[in-house]
């Protein structure tokens, strides 16, 4: 069996050498407390040694306890020690990996493992009763036996000390992270604090108190307990808490990530809006301009086109000054000439609205990069690639799930996938035939060319029908006619996904996963493709169209009518389409039921909202806060929808991986498209000479480029501005220089990860290497080499 | 606002605040629900945090009733001797854990011990393995989950999932009725299929290091191993 390995490590063993420690790694103090414990256990094990090998032979049945009896008996020779010798459990523990921040550890688990057996003797019913197969080990007999209740208090000092050599916030982190038992760890506390001489507690206050301290003391006492009424208050202020914990426990994590990231678009619209509200919209509210010309009466239809009154006021950018603000004026065409007024700052519309739509959307992308960067180290591990049989067993129960059907349904998912896991698996040991795998890439093949076709079809009449709109001017009077382009393209978008859903269910993918992102990736291409039709059709055409008018307000507008129209698609095809879908499946299979929630499709429907709201904000500043409105109903109308017409998706997700794949859809095409579309806008093209604060300019940039100017006559108290301005930003080089470091962090970071891998299948192979072979069957591997590979297998995240 | 529930003393609340991972309100929503599942007249803050509420009681809460793993999470929190009843401490361990912030170590740990909890079967004490390598250090670590031991006559609750062990956890998983559960030899392939994955070093059986070690491989853990009160 077990060779004995001292041979190996064949270091003498004699008095003096106890006291070293034969690591490299000298960890002071905490490292010689560490120490002690080996040698201890060694001395243990060199008692215990054998159980090893002796319980095997003792499980078969009871009949054969006596013999093992014996065994134990005979074994216990010098003979029996050497595989644990000494020599050996001191090399094997002070390798690198064992000693390097375990100490601490180590002594912790070791008083743990100590009181746990102490507590075990005192409720053990006794022995008597139970019956012979039920008996406990001698093993445990001995340690019964064994005189450590005093050691066990040396320990719980050594703990107590080792805690006390921390700092306050550091001993509470490592309590917290310990898997005690509340009370133990009160009392270790309790310990360690009385110990470092800190009196504090209720061992203070006794004695007779003064008068003023008594107040002072029942005035804490009052506050503490408004202050608890006032945190009690604001959990009912807490956003969806209930709603949510209801949606992840009827549905699981899947259907509610979806309406988690709803909760993030909120919030990055929230953080847009913020600015935009505080610089440009406010001001301009608190100084209106001199109203031009007649002010058309509200009728009602404004709320579905956007125009009409609404582009009379703060929501478009046609209504925004190109003054500054604050100063005594009488007609607003030229501000420079006006003089400041005493006591007020100046405030330069132009200016500021150029800064404030450039600072909000840099805001943006920082926290769009940060949040998808942190999603991408939570969900992807390197080396996470085998093992699906047991992280399905592993980690699929979902523990939010809190009611019975749910909870049954979940029952059956996991059946269902376990079921499906090894009919693959029996699937991959045999090869598919030829023609099967013909079969199936031609009907994929055939697919995706419809798709596309679908696709290209739904472009050019987008195309075609914007043409004609342009070539056909609508008239004021029939306002209403404005709302077709937006009707067509929310047909559009609506017909298609289902068309796709359809032809899906032609092909037979093998997994749910790769389904879903093929789905998403058809959807993608579809809106985004007829988004920048739109975008060439606004830029492109329509300022060439529009001449002698506001075309920012038209281009607004039309954001506007396609933001309103799709959320009333969204209402409809949530009331009916899903209603309907409800009834046409009862009634097909009685079996299967409600339909499933689509979550591809409606967070692409949310994606494609978002984008359509950074397209539009800088003409538009206030339609981040009609995105928030919005947002709003459809949560609400989302989890109705969801609780009376849905059921749990059959499959089950990776919800962390599709929250990455979320939000990095909605930085990739969403936002990067949206920020191109508007520094095209900002840097080429020309703004339109009656409305909005850059009406005298070339383009909106020229609004920093006079601001420059004008500071670098102001005289040399500034002039550190102008440089940088031109030297960083109007040279090249810096821009250069930051994207070439840029590009060299990400390829270090790559060749982290590449090299990372590398270490991972090297472990691997020692781990295969040192693991002895399966076949043993009489007793467990004498020692476990293993462990430190594991940890060190367990690598930290590269991304984060 | 709850009566009951806002009266902990704010020493005893920031002491918990700091040796767990929940924050104030959680704390504060625990005790109310603690205090709810306790007749009348033990009401008051002293008592509540003494008595202990028997495991039924505790089962009867929404959050737990669906979950197959209930008895078994109920029985490793519990500190009393007998394991069938949570005091308010215990029941905060509880949540701790489940808690969102709380760690994936301690997490994985506690589903560890959790998934090894079974009922009783077979009695085997490998502790043997404790006593022999108690000195090398990870093997401490790795066993260092045996904090359920006060009653392991009861329990396989022996620091390894063996295969008997991940049996009953995939029938907890499919269901235990008859015709929910796989059948024999799906059931052999499955174990089987777990045991070429996970069991690195070839013992036939998965112990801590082996289950963290494919823990961290599924991002998902984390947020499925929630509960929410």
């Amino acid at each position: 069996m077990a060779q004995p390995p001292a041979f190996v490590f064949n270091v003498p063993e004699t008095p003096e050498d106890q006291g070293q420690d034969p690591s490299p790694y000298d960890e002071s103090e905490v490292h010689d407390s560490f120490h002690q414990l080996i040698q201890e256990q060694s001395l243990r094990a060199a008692e215990e040694g054998l159980e090893l090998r002796v319980l095997p032979q003792r499980e078969p049945g009871p009949e054969t306890l006596g013999a093992s009896g014996s065994g134990h008996q005979a074994l216990l020779g010098p003979e029996g020690v050497p595989d644990y010798s000494t020599a050996t459990l001191r090399i094997l523990a002070s390798m690198p990996s064992r000693t390097i921040g375990r100490s601490r550890g180590a002594i912790l688990s070791q008083y743990y493992n100590r009181t746990v057996r102490l507590r075990r003797r005192g409720s053990r019913p006794p022995l008597g009763g139970v019956g012979r197969s039920a008996r406990p080990s001698l093993r445990l007999y001995d340690l019964e036996l064994d005189p450590t209740a005093f050691q066990e208090e040396e320990k719980r000092t050594l703990l107590v000390k080792e805690l006390q050599g921390l700092t306050v916030t550091q001993r509470d982190h490592m309590l917290r992270g310990m898997p005690l038992s509340l009370a133990e760890k009160r009392s270790l506390r309790e310990e360690s604090w009385t110990q470092s001489g800190k009196q504090r507690g209720p061992q203070g206050r006794r004695g007779l108190l003064p008068c003023c301290s008594r107040l002072r003391y029942a005035c804490g006492l009052a506050l503490h307990s408004l202050g608890l009424a006032l945190l009690s208050a604001l959990q009912a202020l807490t956003p969806w808490r209930y709603a949510l914990k209801q949606i992840g426990g009827q549905f699981g994590s899947s259907v509610l990530s979806y309406f988690l990231f709803l909760k993030t678009l909120l919030a990055f619209n929230a953080l847009l809006l913020l600015p935009l509200l505080a610089f440009i919209v406010g001001v301009q509210a608190a100084f209106p301009p001199a109203p031009a010309g007649s002010v058309p009466t509200f009728t009602g239809l404004e709320l579905l086109t956007g125009g009409g009154r609404f582009s009379h006021s703060v929501m478009y950018y046609g209504y925004y000054s190109n003054t500054t603000l604050n100063q005594l004026c009488g007609p607003p065409l030229d501000g420079s000439q006006c003089t400041p007024e005493a006591g007020g700052l100046p405030y330069n519309m132009p200016l500021a609205y150029l800064f404030t739509m450039g600072m909000s959307f840099f805001i943006t992308c920082i926290t769009l990069v940060y949040s998808m960067s942190r999603s991408f180290g939570e969900s992807y591990r390197v080396g996470s690639t085998s093992g699906v049989h047991a992280i399905t067993v592993f980690c699929s129960w979902d523990y939010k799930v809190t009611q019975k059907w749910p909870s049954r349904l979940q029952q059956d998912n996991i059946r269902t996938q376990l079921k499906e896991l090894l009919a693959e698996w029996q699937l991959q040991q045999g090869p598919r035939s030829v023609w099967g795998r013909l079969r199936q890439v031609a009907i994929l093949g055939f697919v995706w060319l419809l798709c596309l076709g679908t696709t290209l079809g739904c472009t050019l009449a987008v195309y075609a029908f914007s043409e004609l709109m342009i070539k056909n001017p609508v008239s004021a009077e029939r306002e209403w006619e404005l709302l077709a382009l937006p009707l067509v393209v929310c047909l559009l978008n609506l017909g298609a996904p289902y068309l796709y859903r359809g032809l899906a269910a032609l092909e037979r993918h093998d997994s749910p996963i790769l389904e879903v992102y093929v789905a998403i990736c058809r959807n993608l291409i579809l809106k985004m493709v007829i988004l920048g039709i739109l975008c060439y059709h606004w830029l492109g055409r329509r300022v060439g169209a529009l001449k002698g008018q506001c075309w920012e307000n038209f281009v607004g507008q039309e954001l506007y009518r396609l933001m309103v129209m799709d959320f009333v698609f969204t209402l409809l095809d949530t009331l009916f389409g899903e209603l309907v879908w409800r009834f046409i499946s009862e009634k097909q299979r009685k079996k299967r039921g409600k339909p499933e929630f689509d979550i591809a499709r409606n967070v692409l429907e949310l994606i494609y909202g978002q984008t359509l709201t950074w397209l539009g904000v800088l003409f538009s500043p206030l339609l981040p806060a009609m995105q928030i409105m919005k947002l709003l109903v459809l949560f609400y109308v989302k989890k109705t929808s969801l609780m009376a017409n849905c059921r749990a998706p059959r499959r089950p997700w990776l919800a962390s991986h599709m929250s990455t794949v979320f939000v990095s859809l909605l930085c990739f095409p969403s936002f990067l498209g949206a920020a191109v579309f508007l520094c095209y806008a900002i840097w080429q093209v020309r703004p339109s000479s009656i409305c909005g604060p850059f009406r005298t300019l070339d383009t909106m940039y020229e609004a920093g480029k006079v601001w420059v100017r004008h500071l670098e006559k102001a005289g040399p108290r500034v002039s550190w501005l102008p440089w940088i301005h031109r030297y960083l930003v109007e040279n090249t080089f810096p821009i250069y220089l930051v994207s070439a470091l840029l590009l060299a962090v990400i390829y270090l970071n790559i060749q982290v990860v590449k090299g990372q891998r590398k270490v991972i299948c090297l472990l691997k192979e020692q781990i295969s290497n040192v693991s002895p072979p399966p076949t043993s069957t009489l007793a467990p591997p004498p020692h476990p080499p293993w462990t430190w590979a594991v940890e060190s297998v367990r690598l930290p995240n590269p991304s984060s | 606002m709850g009566a009951s529930g806002s009266r902990l003393s704010k020493e005893l609340l920031a002491e918990y605040q700091d040796l767990t991972f929940l924050t104030k309100q959680e704390i504060l929503l625990a005790h109310r629900r603690f205090c709810e599942l306790l007749p009348q007249e033990h009401r008051s803050v002293e008592e509540s945090l003494q008595i202990r509420v028997s495991l039924e009681q505790i089962l009867s809460l929404p959050e737990l009733k669906a979950n197959p793993f209930k008895e078994r999470i109920c029985r490793v929190f519990s500190t009393s001797p007998t394991r069938d009843s949570l005091s308010f401490e215990d029941f905060l361990d509880l949540l701790s854990v489940f808690s969102d912030t709380a760690t994936p170590d301690i997490k994985s740990h506690y589903a560890f011990r959790i998934f090894g909890n079974t009922t009783p079967s077979h009695m085997v004490f490998v502790l043997v393995l404790l006593g022999s390598w108690g000195s090398s250090l990870e093997l401490i670590l790795t066993l260092s989950f045996l904090a359920s031991c006060d009653c392991s006559l009861d329990f396989d609750d022996d620091g390894t999932l063996n295969r008997d062990d991940l049996s009953q956890l995939v029938n907890c998983l499919t269901g235990e009725g008859e015709d929910t559960r796989l059948s024999a030899s799906e059931m052999k392939q499955l174990i089987d299929n777990i045991l070429e994955e996970s069991d690195i070093d070839r013992d036939g059986t998965i112990n801590l290091s082996e289950f963290q070690h494919v823990i961290s491989r599924s991002p998902d853990f984390a947020s499925s191993f929630k509960i929410v009160l």
